[in-house]
């Protein structure tokens, strides 16, 4: 019997250029000095580092649960990127974290085995999505603050945070691109599509207020030059917004954003962080001294 | 062009080995096999995202996560790339769609299997993938052009999906004695299911010998079969598993590996519509669709809109 | 019973540039509701492994294409210009760099 042979006739076709096949992956963090920037507290930078990858690693289990549930299925490749690009955030903010905190855990060890009290996400990251609009509600917000905040850090005294932000910027400005060409179409849809994505973005205003609230740490950190003060991106975020609801035809919700709810830096979480936990956390828990 | 010029320069296209491009005149015959066989391997690539998909949130590392989740959303493409391909002949997706959430079409029954553990997301990606990969790579020289051409892609794409399951199934090997029950297991609920991938025996296979005329198929079902256990057996003695089939041994003669008698009853039933997972697949799917339509609609009343005020 | 889909959306073909210095190539088609969300689809379907610099959508519809029909008329009175090709004219082999 004759055969094509797997790797023989693919090699047939040796003319990637004309296919467009990928190439030239590159580590992120190729050549940029992990060292500890000096006079940094440790403790800071790590629970610093905690903060942003937490709120990556739980937005990005949100995104997960959309796989399979999307309305169309060029919006699951959408929503998948999505989703990669914030773990890959997460991987690396995570690792940094456990860098910083010298007690040799890695991004498994802190994504698997902490408990909810131990997460410092914000509350809007791990809010569920009872429909398609409340997604892009969310991720548009959420998009909008975490680019301000990125392009600023991007310049971190602290190159590593540096070089994941400037990676992340180009992300996230992808992110904010897709959500706010939805939160667009729906809000400029039919009747129906505007009332779900006026009270998508009602209900989601109310969590905005955590976002722009400093933490201590981030405070701390702010004045060596390593964090962003988040109480600084306010102005930037309202303009985005106003324009995106303007856009969208969409009022501008009258519920109080302020004072914030979320009390997520500090470890303080609703049932649904222990319910994302329980299904993130619950196999690696199960199988100690696994190897995957 | 009348049908029986057509006929004769179609007839030379496929003699020379030269593709059918969309536009061509083909026989009636040869276009519906094309879309249901396109549209069956669509629906495959999308229902098959679910049985995998429902480990990514509970993936055991982070690794694992970026790994399965890029695989799922390559599914998605690939079901992409072939609804487009569908298209080229007349085929409307949104048609399609319908006729997989009816249950008028068909997808792979291997689909209607559970996934218990997390050794099966290894152990779709080695044998399920690998049979995949098998049936696939000659259909890169099939005779349609537009599904050669997404065939090359998947294929390309697909060669990452075999290695990260058998990769995966290597270091759980490694692992811990619960993570070898695990690997073991998986093999033996998937290893049967992955040999019926390839289709009823030749002699029951009516459609064979037309889909091989004109070069849609260029390998039966029953030398594919063969050619993935030859493959599979040594990689399975790499691993430290046992395929569970007592029949299975070298035979000098032939220089293939004989195996046991597959339970097509089996296979009959699950096609038919009693698969384990069927309903829930079918279910999972129509769902999506049915609470995604005030998006869809949205968007195009949105696109509707914005063409008056331009105009 | 699901009824009439009224809202499909309709066909974009896709074209990447995988790199500069090359055409855009076709890739192949998608749905999308508008211009803007077909571009975005087509970077999340066709580049998700950095195949490209630069896309291309073009509503399907708007493609006018020439048919197998007009294979003769359109293709064949070229097939006589062999002095279109290069190698349609013979150099000695000792002049270089021609």
């Amino acid at each position: 019997m004759s055969f094509d042979d797997a790797y023989h006739s693919l090699t047939d076709h040796d003319d990637d250029a004309r296919w467009a096949y990928g190439t030239g992956f590159a580590d992120p963090l190729a050549g940029v000095p992990t060292a500890l920037p000096e006079g940094v507290d440790r403790a800071d930078l790590a629970a610093y580092c905690l903060m942003l990858g937490d709120d990556a690693l739980v937005m990005s289990h949100r995104l997960q649960q959309w796989i399979t549930r999307a309305p169309e299925i060029e919006d699951e490749l959408a929503v998948a990127n999505i989703g990669l690009d914030l773990l890959g955030q997460a991987r690396l903010l995570l690792t940094r974290a456990g860098e910083a905190e010298g007690a040799g855990r890695g991004e498994d060890e802190l994504a698997y085995l902490r408990d909810p009290g131990d997460f410092r996400n914000v509350w809007l990251a791990e809010r569920a999505d009872a429909d398609f609009g409340q997604l892009v509600a969310r991720l548009l917000v959420f998009s909008t603050w975490r680019l301000a905040l990125l392009d600023r850090l991007a310049t971190s005294g602290d190159p590593v945070l540096a070089a994941i932000a400037a990676k992340g910027v180009k992300e996230v400005s992808y992110h904010r691109e897709y959500a706010a060409g939805w939160v667009v179409r729906l809000g400029d849809g039919t009747d129906l599509s505007h009332a779900r994505m006026q009270a998508a973005i009602d209900a989601v205003w109310p969590l905005t207020g955590e976002l722009f609230a400093p933490h201590p740490t981030e405070l701390r950190l702010a004045e060596q030059g390593v964090a962003v003060d988040p109480s600084e991106l306010r102005d930037e975020f309202d303009g985005v917004l106003t324009e995106v609801l303007r856009v969208a035809t969409l009022g501008r919700p009258t519920v109080p954003a302020g004072p914030a709810p979320g009390r997520g830096r500090d470890g303080v979480h609703g049932d649904e962080l222990t319910e994302i936990l329980d299904e993130m956390q619950g196999l690696a828990r199960a199988t100690p001294g696994g190897a995957w | 062009m009348s049908d029986v010029a057509g006929e004769k320069v179609f007839a030379e296209i496929i003699e020379k080995d030269q593709r059918i491009e969309p536009r061509d005149w083909m026989p009636d015959g040869y276009r519906k096999t094309m879309i249901r066989q396109i549209a069956q391997h669509a629906h495959s690539e999308i229902i098959g995202m679910q049985p995998e998909g429902a480990w990514i949130t509970r993936a055991p590392s982070l690794r694992r996560k970026a790994i399965l989740l890029a695989k799922v959303q390559d599914e998605a493409g690939h079901g992409l790339y072939l609804y487009s391909a569908a298209e080229t002949l007349g085929a409307d997706r949104g048609d399609l769609t319908r006729r997989l959430i009816e249950g008028r079409q068909k997808y792979s029954s291997i689909f209607n299997y559970p996934t218990l553990s997390f050794a099966d997301v290894g152990v779709i990606g080695w044998l399920v993938d690998g049979a995949a990969i098998c049936n696939q790579v000659p259909l890169c020289r099939s005779s349609y052009g537009p599904y050669a051409r997404a065939m090359i892609r998947i294929c390309k794409e697909e060669s990452f999906h075999q290695r990260q399951g058998y990769e995966l199934l290597m270091t759980m090997m490694r692992g811990t004695t619960v993570q070898r029950e695990m690997v073991q297991d998986a093999v033996n609920r998937w290893w049967w299911p992955s040999l019926m991938m390839f289709g009823p025996p030749d002699a029951d296979s009516p459609n064979t010998a037309q889909s091989m005329a004109w070069k849609i198929k260029r390998h039966t079902n029953d030398e594919l079969r063969q050619r993935f256990v030859d493959m599979t057996v040594p990689q399975a003695e790499a691993l430290g598993v046992t395929l569970p089939d007592p029949d299975l041994r070298w035979n000098a003669d032939r220089e293939h590996y004989d195996f046991g008698a597959i339970d097509w009853s089996e296979l009959k039933r699950v096609i038919s519509g009693d698969g384990p997972m069927n309903a829930e697949r079918i279910a999972r799917r129509r769902q999506a669709d049915e609470e995604g339509a005030w998006v869809r609609e949205a968007a195009a009343a949105h696109a509707a809109k914005r063409t008056e005020v331009r105009a | 019973m699901t009824g009439e889909i009224k809202h499909e959306w309709p066909l974009f073909e896709v074209f990447v540039r995988a790199k500069r210095g090359l055409n855009h190539v076709h890739v192949g088609s998608l749905r999308a509701a508008d211009h803007e969300m077909a571009l975005h689809h087509a970077r999340d379907l066709y580049t998700r492994r950095n195949e490209g610099v630069s896309i291309w959508v073009v509503r399907s519809e708007d493609v006018v294409a020439s048919g197998p029909d007009d294979k003769d008329a359109f293709f064949a009175p070229s097939g006589d210009k062999a002095y279109r090709h290069p190698t349609y004219y013979s150099i000695p082999d000792s002049v270089p760099h021609i």
